[in-house]
This record gives C-alpha cells, sequence and structure tokens, in this order.
C-alpha cells in the first residue's frame, strides 16, 4: 500500500503502522456485543472476508448467516432492527451496496430502521479482482439516498469510534471499510463525532480533503509539500454524509486552493459534494477531486490502482503542486 | 366474531375500498379484493394485535409484502379502530399520509413495503429476533403469487427453513392474475405449493375466500420448525362480477356508473348474508 518513500515520510512524522479498519472492525463490534445481546452480525458467507470468525465462536447467537444472499441480507437486517435489534449487515461493498440497494433505500432507510450495514474490502481493496468486486459508486447511490449516514474511517480510531457512533445511532449507518494496514493518524485526545470533520493538520496554502484510505497519503503528501515551503491543511472527513459544510467552507475561505480525495468515482462521491458545497455558498477557489474517472478501471492491487489514479503520496503531492502552480506563486 | 359475521364485514369493506379508490382515483382494486378477505381474518380472529396493544413487543406482526394492495388493509385497519374512516378519504391526496403503497406513518403498519419481493426476507428478521428473545410473537406476511417471481423470495424462503423459523407464516394471494395477463402465463411459476414444500415449508392451501378454511389455516399450530405457507387461493376483483378474473382490474379505478353497479352488486350480496 505505500512505497518506501511513502513509509520513510510516515517514520518521520511519527506514525505507527496499525492494522486494517476491517479487522478493528470485527474487534470493535464483538467489543460492544459482549456487552449488548441486542447487537447482532448478519453476514452473507462473509464473515471470513468481514474478520467475523472469532466473533461467530465467540458469540454464535448473536451471528445470522444467510448464505450468498445479499437482497435477504439487507431485508433481514431491516427486519432484526425493526424488533429491537441492533444489528450489523456485513457484506462486502460492492455487492451490498448494488445488489442490495433497493433492500437499502426501503428496507432500511424508508422504514427508518436503526441498522447498521458495513461494506467491507471497499474502493478497490479488491483491486485486482476486476470491476465486478470494486465499489466505486456506493457513495453516490447512498447520497442519493435519503436518510443514511455514510461514515469512512481513515485508520483504527476512526473505525472504532465510527463502530461505536453506528452502535448508538437511532437512523441507517452506512460504515465503508478496505482491508489494508493503516497507519494510526490522530492523537490519543481526538475527539469524533458522525458528522465532524477531524482536521489532522494546519495550513492555508491548500486544502487536502480526503475520505477513508486516501486520507494518509494526503497527510503524507503535505508532509512532502511542507518540504518545499507548502503548508496544506488536512482533514479527514470520515462522514461524507452529512457533510461537514462549515469544515469544507472554512477550507475554501482560507486555502488558495481545495483538492478532495477518495478511493471512488470522481462522479457523485465527496468531491463533488465539496464543490457543490463551496459554489452554494459562493465561494469560488480553485478545486480538484483526486478519484477514479469514469472510465475501465485499471486492476491491480490498490496500491497500483491508487498509484496509477494519484491517490498516492506522490500523486497527491503533484496536483496539490498542479493546481498551486496555476494560481502563480505564494 | 362468526363467519357469517365476518362475511357481512368483508362485503361492507369492499363497499368501502372501492368509495375510497373511487374518491383517489387511483388504487388497486383488483388485488385488494382479492385478499380483502384473508386480512378480514387476519385482523379479527387471528392477529395478536389491536390500537391499543400496537406498541407491545410481544405484538403479532404483519408485513404486507404486496404493498400496492394497500387499500385493503386501509380500510381493515381503520374498521379496526387504528384510525379513523374518514381519513382514508386523503388517499394519494397532497402531503396525505396514506400513500398509494403501506408506510409506518399510518397506525398499525409494520414496515414500509411496495417494491415487490422484500416482506419475506424482513419477516425472516423479525422471526429470528422473536427466537432470539423467546418472545410469543407470530410474524406473518402476505406475498401475491406474481411477485414470487422476484428472486429475493427465494432467499428468504430458504433462510426461513434453515433457521426452523416456525413462528412465521407466509399467505400468498393466489388470483393467478397480474397486471399483464395470467401469471402463469406472464412466466409460469407453478406449482407453488411444490415450490415451497422443496423448500422445506409446510404448505396449506385454502379457498381464499372461506372464512373458515382461511382460519384453520392460520390457527393450527405449525409443524414444530418448519415455517408455514398458506396458498388462498382467490379471485381477483372478488365480490364484483365484472371486476373478478379481469387482468385490466389490477390498477384499474371504476368510474361512477361502474362504482354504483359494484356497489349495487355488494348490496345484494350484503342482504343475502343477513338473511342467510
Amino acid at each position: 500500500m505505500f512505497t518506501p518513500a511513502a513509509k520513510a515520510t510516515a517514520e518521520k512524522l511519527g506514525l505507527t503502522l496499525g492494522h486494517p479498519n476491517l479487522e478493528e472492525f470485527a474487534a470493535t463490534l464483538e467489543e460492544l456485543a459482549r456487552a449488548n445481546p441486542n447487537i447482532i452480525a448478519v453476514t452473507s458467507d462473509s464473515r471470513g472476508s468481514g474478520k467475523l470468525g472469532p466473533f461467530g465462536k465467540a458469540l454464535p447467537k448473536q451471528l445470522v448467516e444467510v448464505g450468498i444472499a445479499e437482497q435477504n441480507l439487507v431485508g433481514v437486517t431491516a427486519g432484526l432492527a425493526a424488533c429491537g435489534k441492533k444489528p450489523f449487515g456485513v457484506s462486502p461493498a460492492c455487492f451490498l451496496t448494488a445488489r442490495s440497494l433497493e433492500q437499502i433505500k426501503n428496507d432500511v432507510c424508508y422504514s427508518d430502521v436503526p441498522a447498521v450495514l458495513a461494506g467491507i474490502s471497499a474502493g478497490v481493496s479488491y483491486g485486482a479482482l476486476g470491476s465486478t468486486h470494486h465499489s466505486l459508486h456506493d457513495i453516490a447511490t447512498l447520497r442519493a439516498i435519503h436518510n443514511i449516514s455514510i461514515v469512512v474511517p481513515a485508520d483504527n480510531f476512526e473505525t472504532h469510534e465510527a463502530v461505536r457512533a453506528a452502535a448508538r445511532a437511532e437512523h441507517p449507518v452506512y460504515l465503508r471499510f478496505g482491508k489494508a494496514p493503516m497507519y494510526t493518524l490522530h492523537k490519543p485526545d481526538a475527539r469524533f463525532e458522525i458528522g465532524k470533520a477531524i482536521t489532522l493538520r494546519e495550513g492555508t496554502d491548500a486544502a487536502l480533503i480526503a475520505t477513508g484510505e486516501t486520507v494518509v497519503h494526503c497527510l503524507l503528501a503535505a508532509a512532502q509539500l511542507a518540504e518545499r515551503g507548502i503548508q496544506c491543511r488536512v482533514i479527514s472527513m470520515h462522514t461524507v454524509k452529512p457533510l461537514d459544510v462549515d469544515a469544507v467552507l472554512r477550507a475554501g475561505r482560507e486555502c488558495r486552493a481545495v483538492i478532495t480525495a477518495e478511493e471512488h468515482s470522481v462522479h457523485g462521491g465527496l468531491g463533488e459534494a465539496c464543490a457543490a458545497a463551496l459554489l452554494r455558498a459562493g465561494v469560488h477557489v480553485p478545486f480538484r477531486i483526486a478519484g477514479i474517472p469514469d472510465e475501465d478501471t485499471v486492476t491491480g492491487a490498490q496500491a497500483d490502482i491508487f498509484r496509477h489514479y494519484g491517490l498516492s503520496m506522490e500523486g497527491l503531492t503533484a496536483t496539490v503542486t498542479a493546481a498551486l502552480s496555476r494560481i502563480g506563486p505564494i | 366474531m362468526t363467519d357469517q359475521e365476518l362475511q357481512r364485514k368483508s362485503i361492507e369493506l369492499r363497499k368501502t375500498l372501492l368509495r375510497v379508490i373511487f374518491n383517489a382515483g387511483a388504487g388497486h382494486t383488483g388485488g385488494g379484493l382479492s385478499c380483502l378477505d384473508i386480512l378480514n381474518v387476519l385482523y379479527n380472529r387471528v392477529l395478536r394485535v389491536s390500537p391499543e396493544t400496537f406498541n407491545d413487543p410481544h405484538r403479532d406482526r404483519y408485513v404486507q409484502s404486496k404493498g400496492h394492495s394497500v387499500e385493503a388493509l386501509y380500510v381493515v385497519l381503520a374498521d379496526r379502530g387504528f384510525f379513523p374512516s374518514s381519513q382514508l378519504d386523503t388517499l394519494c391526496h397532497y402531503r396525505s399520509p396514506f400513500v398509494g403503497h403501506p408506510t409506518r406513518k399510518i397506525p398499525g403498519i409494520e414496515m414500509n413495503t411496495g417494491a415487490l419481493g422484500h416482506g419475506l426476507s424482513i419477516c425472516v428478521g423479525m422471526a429470528l429476533a422473536a427466537r432470539m428473545d423467546a418472545a410469543p410473537y407470530r410474524v406473518f406476511t402476505l406475498l401475491g403469487d406474481g411477485e414470487l417471481a422476484e428472486g429475493s423470495n427465494w432467499e428468504a424462503a430458504m433462510a426461513a427453513a434453515h433457521y426452523r423459523l416456525d413462528n412465521l407464516i407466509a399467505l400468498i394471494d393466489h388470483n393467478t392474475l397480474q397486471i399483464t395477463g395470467p401469471t402463469r402465463e406472464v412466466c409460469c411459476n407453478e406449482p407453488l405449493d411444490e415450490k415451497w414444500r422443496a423448500f422445506g415449508w409446510t404448505v396449506r392451501t385454502v379457498n381464499g375466500h372461506d372464512f373458515a378454511q382461511l382460519t384453520t389455516a392460520l390457527q393450527t399450530p405449525p409443524e414444530p420448525g418448519k415455517p408455514t405457507c398458506v396458498i388462498a387461493n382467490t379471485v381477483k376483483g372478488k365480490g364484483v362480477s365484472f371486476m373478478e378474473g379481469v387482468a385490466k382490474w389490477h390498477h384499474g379505478v371504476p368510474n361512477k356508473a361502474e362504482l354504483d353497479q359494484a356497489l349495487a352488486e355488494l348490496d345484494a350480496a350484503l342482504s343475502v348474508a343477513s338473511v342467510s
């Protein structure tokens, strides 16, 4: 996932490599479920992919397996939620949010049951498996559906907090996880709240607003740029919906350029959400969206795909440099 | 309530349903008439639920998977006192909560449905929740026979049998017609009974307009460890001669003359039912 240069930069920043957010999700869910028997994991032959094997062994009565049947998974999850349970429907994001989209829209969101849907191995986590297994649409589609929060944690801390917050939520929540080990980006005293962005680094030359597994690459790019005297603000926009519009507008008003980054199609995701927020408020600022373009997506490891589309430290550094060079010298 | 009383009530409810659809200028007339006797038996004989107990976590659950026949559900719920019948005059009006498919905004309705192939999965989740809580409630759903073309039903059917959900009862409104024509011709899904048995369910086939048969099928205890499918053979447009068995009444709306004729037929049937 990280080039030697990126690892060296992370080391300079004092970042420590944690485990995959997916593993943090599973561990947190088990911890919560041990204390609350109403927490139920619903899987579609996905307990292995979801790292829920230990959960199933420890709490067999709190795991519902429906087999390879994602539509049924979401319907069952909704039914459990309607009868007092706190279910987490867990399935690869590519299937969960495409094959079962109507169940998400109607059974969960429209019926307004307190269900949590966890899209695992999201984005291009399954990069080498081809577009059937990529989820580059899920943020866009769910943004257009009323009554669901979309949370894409960047590191183990955000994952832990997001799972806990989702377990408390009274309305539907979509959690999106990748499976690469993640650097821990936050200080121990960091605070997490759904809908509130976290600023990881201050700066006013450019703002990097990112979500999920691209956040770390933005932080690394900011460190690279700082060595050249360019100070970037880095914002972890872990909640894409509801968007922290204030954080976006502050970035647009206080920084000379805004660059968004996401492991998602450039259509309908975080970037376009930020662009719309800026335009609606009349904030005009040089703006770039780093994401997956509307094309036959290149395949390979997640790291290969990130490099290919400029979502790596090196690519994001170049994007910021290019955006600022069009404005003129600092 | 006796069978005769249920029969009279069904005729009155059919009259209300037709008036409501006529006033709204929209509705699913044929399917509403075909499932109305089923709903009458459910709400007046079988379901342990009432306006007073609707928030009781141990109430029986009913999810109408064939959501387009919501007008029949509305008139039955109004008759049971979940809300005043006068509210039905707002059906499909601007900002009325009485929309053309069930929503939880209406007292007595458990889940928002309307897209087909959703109710059974939801009910599997509900029945699992009851099992987990060792709660006594049962879970019922009503499916259309045309709806069974949706593959998600069979995902849910497998799961229900796998989990041995004998607290789950699926009713099929087997009126054999869908919007395009006879279900056998659109995309045949017969024989239904063999399919459900093959999926591990107990199957009971009844005349869906016979109150005694419906009652027996719904009140007979389940086979232990098996979900129950009640195939209710019904007539689309039941009770109105020119609507019975005619696919165009799937969502046909009567004009004034047709309404008057239908009401006259139902009044005549009521007279017969009252003296028999």
